[in-house]
């Protein structure tokens, strides 16, 4: 047990760094930037270590009119669900997986749904109208999000018959993935508006609102922010390939079933960085737009579909 | 993971059921109901508003864990998700919007505060006093997967059905009657006069290029 969490909190440490070095990398190729291709010789390939570097250096800063304790706090909100959700993730057969909870997803979404308080409290907390702005953008989102990710979720738990993770993934046959393909869509985009990656930012609008929430924000508690961040595409990105793209069901035998799951993943992860890079982001109103008329909808439709084709086999 | 920590922590039947013959979970669930007491008693007594919300973030994550040290599992993930993932964010959201200074604030003061203790000590004493009376000498084994997912969906949809729709029609109701109040007029969302912010006619471009 205790090994187990050490070893997700192994995984929590560096699976987002290698996130984090291939988003420098992918934007760097399909933008031409030439910044991160420098530190260390070869392809930047130290421009991470810079990074965390710069991050280490800079002054801890809590403003004059803030709430300290709140403050300080907020990171450690924010990052922590994320911890204790990759502990659950089935990453191989024969109990690959930090700690089987036998209600799955309704465990990750539950506790991916209180990594919000942390954006809330460091946008309050900072005393900031920039700030305050953002936070509040962020829980109007997240809440908005929220549903129909919940709804792909249970389309998946329906189709299974359980909403345990590894029981889902012993129940995977391969056409549920065209079969829950428009689930797989919504799950995944709402997902994407969850972490406020572009082109969902508008919470942390850079021009606009100077990164909301975390404006006042520096050092290792931004660096923070910046983990949960990419832990967070981490566990998107790993249970998007869990529910929707069968997990560890590949062509090469079973014992290498915790390949396919981490090839999935970072293939998404992959995504996740482009549509980043290549999305102009969306306006506030049109954000809310999409989640209530096009993302629920179509949530609700690939429910009403699992539900007819899971009538028609049982008879 | 409750079996798990069921494990760590000791045996759930114990040999001696007396009164003060306390099991490793039993010390456990004191504890963290004393400390779901503080949080809650903060919260009620704190003159910040927003850590007040907080602290009620605290009480009702150490309700979570009570849940799952009486293998409840699934409740306690239903309390997170609903209380904790969208009760008290939407609670934070309203008071940030409305009042919500750094520091105390000023009308956090009620002078209702001694009848609302009356009524919370007697509501208390209700409660305690019902569930003793009527628990006196049962004793439920807590067993392992006595309040799993599979037991408790099975429970709601085959025996609480009538209830679990009877609640959803309530919760429908509340949600027409938020999109009632909260639309104003024909035209649904009509800018206010006073506003700052400028109408632009969503779907299309803006009118004019702004800071390019």
């Amino acid at each position: 047990m205790l090994l187990r969490c050490l070893a997700a909190l192994v995984v929590l440490l560096t699976f987002p760094l290698i996130i984090g070095q291939t988003e420098h990398k992918v934007m760097a190729h399909m933008q031409g930037r030439l910044g991160p291709m420098y530190a260390g010789g070869f392809h930047g390939w130290a421009q991470l270590v810079a990074d965390g570097v710069k991050f280490a250096q800079k002054e801890d800063i809590v403003p004059a009119g803030a709430d300290r304790r709140v403050f300080q706090l907020a990171p450690a909100v924010a990052l922590l669900p994320y911890l204790l959700v990759l502990l659950v993730i089935p990453v191989g057969p024969n109990g690959f997986v930090g700690q089987a909870v036998d209600a799955g997803i309704f465990f990750v979404l539950a506790v991916m749904g209180i990594g919000v308080l942390g954006s809330l409290m460091a946008g309050w907390a900072s005393a900031n109208k920039f700030s305050l702005l953002g936070g509040l953008r962020t829980a109007a989102q997240l809440m908005s999000y929220e549903l129909p990710m919940l709804l792909a979720g249970a389309s998946v738990a329906m189709a299974a018959g359980t909403v345990s993770l590894t029981g889902i993934m012993a129940g995977f046959h391969w056409w549920w993935i065209p079969w829950q393909a428009i689930g797989g869509f919504v799950f995944f985009t709402a997902g994407l508006a969850e972490l406020q990656r572009p082109p969902f930012d508008m919470p942390v609008a850079d021009s606009e609102i100077i990164f909301g929430a975390y404006t006042e924000y520096t050092g290792l508690r931004f660096a923070l922010f910046l983990l949960s961040e990419f832990a967070g595409i981490l566990v998107l990105c790993a249970l998007t390939a869990v529910l929707f793209l069968g997990g560890w069901h590949g062509p090469l035998p079973h014992s290498l079933g915790w390949l396919w799951t981490l090839l999935k993943t970072f293939a998404l992860a992959f995504v996740v960085i482009w549509a980043r890079v290549t999305f102009p982001r969306l306006r506030e109103d049109q954000l809310m737009r999409f989640a209530w008329t096009g993302l629920i909808p179509l949530a609700l439709l690939q429910l009403a579909l699992t539900g007819i084709i899971k009538v028609a086999i049982s008879q | 993971m409750t079996a798990t920590l069921l494990a760590a922590t000791g045996s759930l039947a114990p040999a001696t059921r007396g009164f003060l013959s306390p099991t490793g979970v039993e010390i456990v669930f004191v504890l963290v109901g004393l400390a779901v007491l503080g949080a809650a008693l903060i919260s009620v007594t704190t003159k910040q508003l927003v850590h007040a919300a907080l602290w009620l973030v605290v009480a009702l994550g150490g309700l979570a864990i009570e849940f799952l040290l009486l293998t409840a599992e699934f409740v306690a993930w239903v309390q997170v998700l609903i209380y904790l993932g969208s009760v008290v964010v939407l609670v934070l959201f309203g008071l940030m919007l409305t009042r919500a200074p750094i520091g105390r604030s000023p009308d956090a003061d009620s002078g209702n505060r001694w009848i609302a203790l009356g009524v919370a000590l007697a509501s208390a004493g209700t409660l305690v006093t019902l569930v003793v009376d009527a628990f006196r000498t049962s004793w439920i084994d807590l067993g392992a997967g006595g309040g799993s997912t599979a037991a408790v969906g099975a429970s709601l949809f085959r025996y609480w059905v009538l209830p679990f729709e009877a609640l959803s029609v309530l919760l429908l109701a509340a949600l027409v009657g938020a999109i009632v109040i909260s639309r104003t007029g024909k035209g649904g969302a009509r800018p206010r006069p006073g506003r700052l912010r400028t109408r632009r006619p969503a779907g299309s471009a803006a009118p004019q290029q702004q800071e390019r």
